[in-house]
């Protein structure tokens, strides 16, 4: 049987997260198909069929999926859970959100967050905030499994699927979507960005983030947050790298006034190079940073666009 | 309007957790234990919706070892109303929590259903979800506000893009977010007062659920060590590294 991934996606472009998603499902066992469900995303649709390694695309295209909101992608996933042996989704909140309804659904139980595919029905997850590291084995049946993106290579370009329409399911009327405020930013999106640089209490204020917004517009930048720096109400709740937050693994990240709770860590260890300003030596943070200076971020900060801009950034 | 409260004992918050040398799990052993931190903005949320008169009752449940009643007595210290301990040793999977949760929920018949987004031991994210789809009921999940009604519950949630509000019909679940309150510290007189207040004993098999887990952890490891590298003096020899490293 087959492997079904659900696509992440704005109804306008696919999210990496889904090609991401792809390279586990092969692992788990092909061949893999993907489900697009939205609203007017037809072009969604046509993006997921090129990514190699998919045979099929089950595009759902019906206003009740604009949102993808949980309680209608549920009937729409178990019309067609029949044909597969695994379900998997990217752990976006939109995955974590619909998933677990359909497994409970199913009566078999969700392997969250997966990190590595040891075999088809064997799998490494992070518990405790990533501080330990579960090999979990599924029963015989049905796998569900949601997958950490930022885990696995984005598959190739290069495949030419099939598109087959698929019928919406039933409108279970639970919920209603009503609104959104979505950050605006010309930025990288956080979790696919080559580079983050993320701020923490040390910023001080929303006002003092335009420092870091400067490097990260020199250097193509996402620009991310610890916990305390949303919690003060510096920056929105979707900046946030963690445990609970979201989870990096750019080529670069730098910390800047972020002292480094484990918590914080969680979310950013995997990065290739991590950096870290920070005026307190002590700071655990510099207990995994490549490279740390400690400095008065205050000053750091304009120095290094200074800097940046000399040497042509 | 009743509102149920699951409520998990973990590992607390500001414990550095160890491996066991011999991969089996984690240890536990002499470990400060408290209530999920997700699961306490949970009864913060219960509790202020009663103080306000739109909740009459609340009910805290934990799934968990005898010790698990401690955590229960701190929801009801916080203002929850009475408790129910669903005894059972070892690892209990999201799965199981949901369906004796689901029997409860038949039993006791709450409007609202309010939970921490994830255990942080675990990092499951599945139990508030797996229950509402049990109930065949709308969800509000990562909870960032709420304003409640008699019929429906409105809820802001934090999502990667930013924050987008649903409008759930009641009865419902909702799971918490960090943002959503700071919850309280009990007060001493109402540690007292939590001390009598009542709390049922259950099995799981009571309400008729298997909890064996369906999964079978065959190790826990500890992640990859990162180690410290270098301090560097300046900013400018800061970039300099990151430029022979690739990194920019």
């Amino acid at each position: 049987m087959a492997t079904l991934v659900i696509a992440e996606h704005d109804n306008k472009s696919l999210n990496d997260a889904t090609a991401k998603t792809v390279t586990a499902a092969l692992a788990v066992g092909g061949p893999v198909h993907v489900l697009v469900a939205g609203d007017g995303c037809k072009a969604v649709a046509d993006a997921a069929a090129k990514i190699a390694g998919v045979e099929k695309i089950l595009l759902a295209d019906n206003a009740l999926y604009a949102k993808m909101i949980a309680e209608a992608m549920e009937p729409l996933i178990l019309s067609v859970a029949d044909k597969y042996d695994a379900i998997l989704a990217p752990a976006t909140t939109s995955g974590k959100n619909y998933l677990p309804r359909v497994a409970a659904k199913l009566d078999v139980p969700q392997i969250s967050e997966i990190l590595k595919v040891i075999s088809p029905d064997t799998f490494e997850r992070p518990i405790y905030a990533g501080n330990a590291i579960q090999t979990v084995q599924a029963a015989a049946g049905k796998k569900i499994i949601t997958v950490r993106a930022t885990a696995f290579a984005k598959a190739a370009d290069g495949g030419s699927a099939t598109i087959e329409n698929l019928a919406a399911a039933a409108d279970p009327g639970f919920s209603k979507f009503d609104s959104e405020a979505l950050s605006k930013s010309e930025r990288p999106e956080l979790t696919s960005a080559k580079i983050v640089i993320s701020g923490g209490r040390g910023l001080g204020s929303g006002e003092n983030f335009k420092l870091i917004d400067k490097i990260a517009d020199r250097l193509h930048a996402a620009v991310g947050a610890s916990r305390a720096a949303v919690d003060a109400g510096y920056v929105p709740n979707d900046y946030q790298v963690g445990q609970t937050g979201k989870v990096v693994a750019p080529e670069l990240y730098l910390a800047v006034g972020i002292s480094g709770a484990i918590q914080h860590l969680a979310g950013m260890k995997d990065s290739k190079v991590i950096a870290a300003i920070n005026k307190d030596e002590d700071a655990p943070i510099f207990q995994i940073a490549d490279y740390g200076l400690v400095a008065d971020l205050f000053q750091a900060l304009p120095e290094m666009d200074q800097e940046l801009a000399k040497r042509g950034y | 309007m009743k509102v149920l409260v699951p409520v998990k004992r973990v590992i607390d918050y500001n414990v550095k957790v160890r491996v066991k040398a011999d991969q089996s799990g984690v240890d536990l052993a002499n470990v400060k234990m408290s209530m999920n931190p997700f699961d306490e903005i949970a009864v913060e949320e219960a509790v202020r919706l009663k103080e306000k008169g739109k909740v009459s009752e609340i009910i805290a449940v934990s799934i968990g070892p005898a010790q698990a009643s401690e955590t229960i007595r701190t929801a009801l210290a916080m203002g929850a109303d009475r408790g129910i301990l669903v005894k059972a040793e070892g690892e209990i999977e999201p799965l199981a929590v949901a369906k004796i949760l689901k029997a409860i929920c038949d039993a006791e018949k709450p409007m609202l259903v309010i939970t921490g987004k994830q255990a942080i031991d675990d990092d499951s994210n599945q139990t508030g979800q797996m229950l509402a789809a049990m109930l065949g009921w709308g969800q509000g999940t990562f909870a960032h506000s709420l304003e409640l009604s008699e019929t429906s519950a409105k809820i802001a949630r934090e999502i990667d893009g930013g924050l987008q509000t649903v409008e759930v019909k009641l009865p419902a679940v909702m799971t918490t977010d960090l943002r959503l309150n700071e919850p309280r510290y009990a007060s001493l007189p109402n540690i007292m007062k939590a001390k009598k207040k009542p709390i049922e004993e259950k099995t799981p098999a009571d309400y008729g659920v298997d909890a064996a887990p369906r999964l079978k952890v065959l190790k826990v490891t500890e992640p990859a060590k990162r180690s410290a590298g270098i301090k560097v003096k300046s900013v400018s020899e800061l970039l300099d590294k990151l430029k022979e490293a690739g990194a920019i």
